[in-house]
Parts: structure tokens; sequence; C-alpha cells
């Protein structure tokens, strides 16, 4: 996967949620040599995946084909994104039936999916297009002495099978692009766990309660700094940010950093707060 | 009163009253949570004040910018493609012209040009040339209309009778003028006025004269002379030419004015212009009372929406404002639908029926308020609105300038008070049920596509019961109690599977308080897929309690198209 240029797919909340993530997914990208191509794509079908699920298919092929005409890869900065466009390829590719129905409604104007057409999440396109050495050379103030919490978004870990994003078990590609700022990425037991923005809504009290959990775990841990690479997770995790958790005389809580102005702020482009 | 008068003053009551009426509907008419008790004079004060506010803020270049270049030179519809607002600038300004200039030129033109004529150029060369223009970019609406699927399918009767409206007054009018410039009744009549002391031989002159060199209408006597028309053209320059230039300037109705002609000479029936003048002021005078009640409204609110825009979002404007700024956008869409062109999932429409899932058809829905809906018509727009993902792009779009982020947000919180919200718990009304009765056949009961369940039992007898989903699921890690909180773990649900009791798994909480992690399905050692199940599940849930809401409003068509 080494071609540098990519379609870009933000997803529908980056922009009106986390405008700060695209801008600086831009500036890291255009600073790395990536060249971002912008179409106007839509919704990845991920949230009425289960009211229609053919629907959400047929919006994923949709993005996946309208790629294929640019005769470029997908690159996605939401991991729920990127696991449903990985998702609905999967299936597409798998079943004769599915690929039948999305492909006559596609066809009405002009687009067809086809196999092969390559998604990929900003993490990966980070860790092996760009690669951890092209990134340590644009380091311009290494981030020493700051503990980072790599958080994984679940979409992008799993299931595995579909999304091939690292080892599912024991993943290291974030903590490799944060020890390229020059940060320290810490061992901590829960990386690996739900950030629990799904149930946002439907079940505050229980996203509450997952939420703490893993951000307690983290500040056990040590960390300064909890470093996300999902529109959602980052909204998730956000609103503890600046809140007291834990007992009197804990350490502070780590806050929720996208790692894209992690990097940004390493490479020496970010020179405001992390949360503007 | 001569009818006439009756006839437009009547039209303009109507037309005032229900501009008024209309306006008043702003302050009334209640969309969003916001000071739901608040009477609407006070309201009325609010807006006033906050459009002085903004009259004396650093707010009024950015008034003065969206009134040049979106109210006056209507960019915002350049902005979407230039051709498009060429079109619109076309029919805008001609049919400003045509009221102006035209139908009020007792008021108007008389009083600006001393020497006007309807009659004389250029203003009967301009006339051809606004119907023209207005007919020209009508019928270009029509073909856009027709020839992009999207709008060919949200294609209104409210669309359809603006075109018909304006199509009608300019026609009528090109149907007249034809008329007038061949009628020999209009020719006497003529004659009568300024010529009344004239001989017959003279006004035989004049006639041969205006027949053979002016297009008008009647047998021609036989023996036309020479001198005889020289002397009818002195006549016509003495006393006609002063306001009738040649009616070939009109250059729309003059060829239709050839087709009258073989008529008159069978003919000469009188009083046919009359009606045909009729015709055309009926159609006028009834453009002019249904402007309020037509798309045509948006000549008063979309200019307002954009102004008002121009100050600001409406999460920036004073709550109670909030609801008046909603109202006003409902009435200053266009029906135009660049929204649905812009919409993130507009590609669920092509294969769900429900045109509330469109921005365009959402606001259709909401025009008088979401308590005014059907139980069918609410679960349709909650449908819509719930697959909304709030991506901003038809407000960023919008060439009303229509804040419809705020919209949405207003009317989902307006359906969530209905008790409509995004399902996220077991239907209560099935929990209450007597045990289901042993299932169906599977195949008839699911759509053509499922991804996982619902699936022969078979699928699960590899299923263990070795606990492992359950002990990786954070879900279950961060509960007190299970079996109280979630009802069921997910090894169980899978078990209820197995065992052919779906209807149990569907009723467990634990199906809805899923995080989709995938933690399960990743971990399980015997390749169960038991996150995409309880997803399937889900979706079974959705599916039923849709049907259940159609079943009780038959009345709604995209049910009908949509349900197996």
């Amino acid at each position: 996967m080494t071609t540098g240029r990519y379609l870009y797919f933000p997803g529908c909340k980056l922009e009106p949620l986390l405008p700060r993530y695209d801008r600086s997914v831009r500036r890291i990208m255009a600073a790395l040599g990536v060249e971002l191509v912008a179409r106007e794509l839509n919704c990845c079908g991920y949230p009425f995946r289960d009211q229609d699920p053919f629907a959400a298919v047929l919006a994923a092929g949709r993005n996946l084909a309208l790629a294929a005409r640019e005769g470029l890869a997908l690159m996605t900065p939401c991991q729920c994104c990127f696991g449903q466009l990985k998702q609905a390829d999967d299936w597409l590719r798998r079943r004769k039936d599915l690929r039948r129905g999305v492909n006559a409604v596609l066809r009405e104007e002009g687009l067809v999916w086809e196999a092969g057409i390559g998604v990929f999440d900003l993490l990966q396109v980070l860790g092996a297009d760009v690669g951890p050495d092209k990134i340590r050379d644009h380091i311009r103030r290494p981030l020493e002495g700051l503990n980072v919490a790599a958080h994984y978004g679940c979409h992008a870990l799993r299931p595995s099978r579909v999304t091939r994003f690292d080892n599912p078990l024991a993943p290291t590609l974030l903590e490799n692009l944060v020890e390229a700022t020059g940060a320290r990425a810490i061992d901590w037991p829960l990386r690996l766990e739900c950030c629990g923005h799904p149930l946002r809504g439907k079940n505050d009290r229980l996203a509450d309660k997952l939420l703490l959990r893993k951000i307690e775990d983290a500040r056990e841990a040590g960390a300064h700094v909890l470093a996300t690479a999902c529109t959602f997770c980052q909204i998730q995790f956000g609103r503890a940010n600046g809140q007291k958790t834990g007992r009197a005389g804990d350490a502070p809580p780590p806050q929720a950093v996208l790692y894209s102005q992690i990097l940004e702020r390493a490479m020496g482009l970010l020179d405001t707060d992390w949360g503007s | 009163m001569n009818p006439a008068a009756t006839i437009v003053l009547s039209a303009l009551a109507i037309g005032l009253g229900g501009v008024a009426w209309r306006i008043s509907r702003w302050f009334t008419l209640r969309i969003g949570p916001e000071h739901r008790e608040r009477p609407g004079v006070s309201l009325v004060a609010q807006a006033l004040g906050a459009v002085g506010r903004s009259m004396s803020s650093r707010r009024l270049a950015g008034l003065f910018k969206s009134i040049v270049w979106e109210v006056l030179l209507q960019g915002h519809v350049f902005r979407q493609d230039w051709r498009r607002g060429a079109v619109h600038l076309a029919l805008c300004y001609g049919m400003l012209y045509l009221v102006i200039f035209h139908a009020l030129d007792d008021f108007t033109s008389t009083a600006l040009w001393g020497e006007y004529a309807p009659t004389l150029n250029p203003w009967r060369f301009v006339r051809n040339l606004c119907g023209l223009l207005i007919l020209a970019a009508a019928a270009i609406a029509v073909r856009r209309r027709r020839s992009a699927p999207l709008l060919r399918r949200t294609r209104s009767s409210a669309d359809r009778l603006a075109i018909a409206l304006l199509a009608a007054m300019v026609l009528s009018g090109i149907v007249l003028e034809s008329r007038q410039i061949t009628s020999p009744a209009v020719f006497d009549a003529m004659v009568d006025d300024y010529l009344f002391d004239a001989e017959p031989d003279e006004i035989e002159a004049l006639r041969t004269y205006w027949q053979v060199e002016l297009g008008g209408a009647g047998p021609i006597r036989p023996r036309i002379e020479a001198d005889a028309r020289q002397y009818g053209k002195e006549l016509h320059t003495g006393f006609c030419a002063a306001c009738h230039d040649h009616p070939r300037s009109a250059f729309l109705s003059y060829p239709l004015a050839k087709l009258w002609k073989p008529l008159d000479g069978i003919r000469r029936g009188p009083g046919s212009d009359t009606a045909l003048w009729y015709v055309h002021f009926i159609t006028a005078c009834l453009g002019l009372a249904l402007l309020p009640f037509t798309k045509f409204f948006h000549l008063v609110a979309t200019p307002v929406s954009l102004l008002v825009r121009s100050t600001g979002s409406a999460a920036a404007s004073p709550a109670e404002l909030r609801p008046v700024r909603r109202a006003l956008g409902l009435d200053a869409c266009t029906h135009c639908g660049v929204c649905n062109q812009h919409c993130a999932v507009a590609i669920v429409y092509r294969v769900n029926a429900n045109p509330a899932i469109l921005p365009s058809e959402k606001l259709a829905a909401l025009r008088h308020g979401v308590s005014a809906l059907t139980l069918g018509q609410s679960a349709a727009l909650a449908e819509g609105s719930f697959i909304c993902t709030a991506c901003g792009r038809c407000t960023a779009w919008c060439p009303s300038g229509i804040d419809l982020q705020d919209l949405w947000q207003a009317s989902r919180d307006d359906l969530a008070r209905q008790g409509l919200a995004p399902l996220a718990g077991p239907d209560p009304i099935r929990k209450a049920d007597p045990p289901p009765a042993p299932l169906a056949p599977l195949a008839d009961e699911v759509r053509p596509f499922t991804l996982g369940a619902p699936q022969p039992p078979e699928t699960f007898w590899a299923c263990v019961q070795c606990t492992i989903c359950t002990s990786v699921c954070p879900v279950v890690a961060v509960s007190d109690n299970p079996h109280l909180d979630l009802d069921l773990t997910p090894q169980q649900i899978m078990n209820m599977l197995r065992l052919q009791l779906r209807e149990l798994a569907l009723d467990a909480r634990m199906v809805w308080d899923c995080v989709t992690c995938y933690q399960c399905q990743e971990h399980c050692p015997q390749g169960i897929r038991v996150t995409d199940i309880l997803h399937e599940l889900r979706h079974e849930s959705h599916r039923r309690r849709q049907a259940a809401a159609c079943a009780s409003s038959a009345a709604d068509d995209h049910c009908a198209e949509r349900m197996p």
C-alpha cells in the first residue's frame, strides 16, 4: 500500500463535531507528502446498520464504487466508518445476492462495486504507507516526558478477519506511532476495550461507566494523555476532559487527545491547546 | 364598481390577508422544546427587538452584503450552479418587471415615462422578452425536475402548480396581445376614440393600410389603390403612430397573430379580445391571490430567511426566537431539492421508499408541526430523522438559508416527547405478550438480505457454552448484576438461539446494551459471529416495530411499498 494518494473519507461527524480533527489530518498529511483527494461522499452506513442492513451496505458500497471510479483507495480518520466500509466490502465479496442487489442500484448512476478497492484507516496510512521512520524525520518538537495511553477503536481492530488492521490481541501500530513522536507509550490493561460511545444517547449510564473505567485505568497506569484515532472515541473521551475523577490526591485523569493532534504538535504544526 | 376593479381588489385582499396569516404562523407554530407557553405577541416584539439589535451592531455589514449578494443578485443560487442561477435570475427579474411596469403600468410606467404606451417600443419588445425569459425558465425547471431521478421522485403538486400559474399568466398575455394586434373590433374601437370625425373612406384607407402593413385582420376590400394606401399611411402617421409601433417587435405575439387571420376572414366575432383580456387579467389576479398559498410565498419568506441567516446560526440566536426561525424556514423552502442532492443518507431512499429520509420531504412533513402528524406519519418522520447523521451538508448548501440542522434537532426533540426516540431497548409492548408461538419458517420472514441471524439453529450447534463471549464482554464487566441489568449474557443469547427461543433472545436488554465492540466475536473459539447476530436481532426488532407502525396506518403509501 504505497500510493501516497487517497480519496479522503472524513465521515459525517467530523466537520460538524470535531473540525480540529479534520484540520489536523489535512495538515499532517500535507506535511508528510500524502495527498488527500476530496469528493462529496455519502454516509458509510454504520449509523443505520440495525435499521436497514441492506441500505447500510449499499451506502458503503457506493463510496467504494466512487473510489474505484477515481482509481483511488479510501482513507478515513474515523474507525467506525473504517469498520463499516471494511465489513461491507467483505460482505459484498462473499455474497453474490448482496453484490447483485447493490450493483443493481449503483448501476442507475453508472457506478459498480468490484472487489479490490483499498480501504485504509488513518493509522494504517501513517504506520505503513508513511512509516514511523519518515514520521520521525518530521518531528520538530519531540514530546519527551509525555506518557501516552494509546486507545484502539474497536471497529478498526475487530473483527480482525474483516478489518485486517493489526494483531487484534496485541496490536502495536498506535504505540509505534506514539513513540515516533518522542512520547512514551505506556502499557495499560484496558487499552483494547470499548470507549462506550455506541451507547451514548441510548444508555448514558452504561456509556459513562465504560468511559470512566477506561479513564481510571489509564490514569492508574500513569498516562498524561489518552490518544484516540476515531471521531466517536474522541467525542466520548472528550466528555471527561477537564473533569475530576478518582479520589482526592490522585493524579489528574489523562486528557483525551486525537493522535493526529499529538503528531501535529510534535511536528511543530500546532501551537495552541490540544482542544482548539 | 366595475367588475375588473372588484376582481383585483378581492385578489389583493386575499393575497395580503394570506401573507399576513402566513407571517403570523411564524410566531405561533411550535417546533422544538423552547418556551412552549410563551404567547405569540411577545415573540413578535422579541423578534423586532432582535432585528433592531442586528441593525445597530457590527452585523450591519453582513446584512448589507446579504441584501446585495443573496437577495438582489441571488448569489446563493449561483453558488449551486451558475446555469441555475441564471435561470432563476431571469425568472425572478422577468416577473418583477412584468408586475411592476406592465401590470401596474398606470402607476409606474406612465408616471416615469411621459410617452409610455404598452404598444410602443421598447416597452412592447421588453414585455415579450420577459415573457420569453419566464417561459424558457419554466421549461428548464420542468426539464430539470424530470431529468434528475431524485427530483422526479419528489415532485409535488405544489411544484406543478407554481409552474402552471407562471406559464398561464405569460401565455394568456401572449395570446391576448396577438389577438389585440389583429382584432378588427379593437381597430374599430380605436377609430371611434381617436378618429371620431373621420370620413368613411378615410377609415377604410386606414383599415387597408392596417391590414396590409400592420397585420390587421378582416376581409381586405378589393381594388386597393396605391394612393389610398398612401393616404392610409399618412393617417396612421398622424393619428396612430405616436402610440403604435410596428407590431413585429412583439416577437412572441406577432407570429401568433397570423394564426388569427383566417378565423377573422370567416367571422368577425366581436368580444373575443375582451374575453381574452379577462382571461389574462383573472389569471394574473389568481397569481396574486394565491401567492401566500403556493410556493410563491418564498418571495416573502426566503429573503427574510437569508437576512436572518446572515446574522448567525439558530443556535446563536435567543432561545425564544428559535421556533420563529424554524417556522420561517419551513416557509422559505422552495422545494428545490439541493439538500437531497448533498444528503449523506439520500442513498437510503433508493431502497427505502420513506420520503422522510430526504431533507426536503422531512421539512415538508413538519409543515404543521410534529403534533399534527398521524401515528404513521410520525413513525415515518422518526425513521427518517434517526437515519439522518446530522452531517450538516443540507444546511451548508440550502439556497434559502434555512438552518436545517437546528430544525432536525428540534423535530427530534418533538418526536421524543411523543415517545418516538431511537430504539434503545426491547419492545415494551411485546414484553407483556404471552410466550410466543413456535416460529414460522424463517425464509418467509426475512428480507432478501440478512447477515447472520435469523439463522438455522445448526449455526449455533458449534457453541459449547464456554462463556468466553460473556467473559470478554465489557458491558457485562461493568454491570453490577448482569442478570438484572442485561436479562441475558451473550452466551445465554446464543444458547436461546440454539434452542430456537428467538423471542426470548429478542427481549433481552443485552441485545440493546451491546456496544458492538466485537470482543465476543473475535474471541469465540468456535467461530460464531456473536456480534453480527446481536446486530441482526436489533434489526429484526426494528423491522417488526416498523411493520406494526405501518399496520396501524395503512394510508401511508410508502409502508405498502416497503413491507413484504
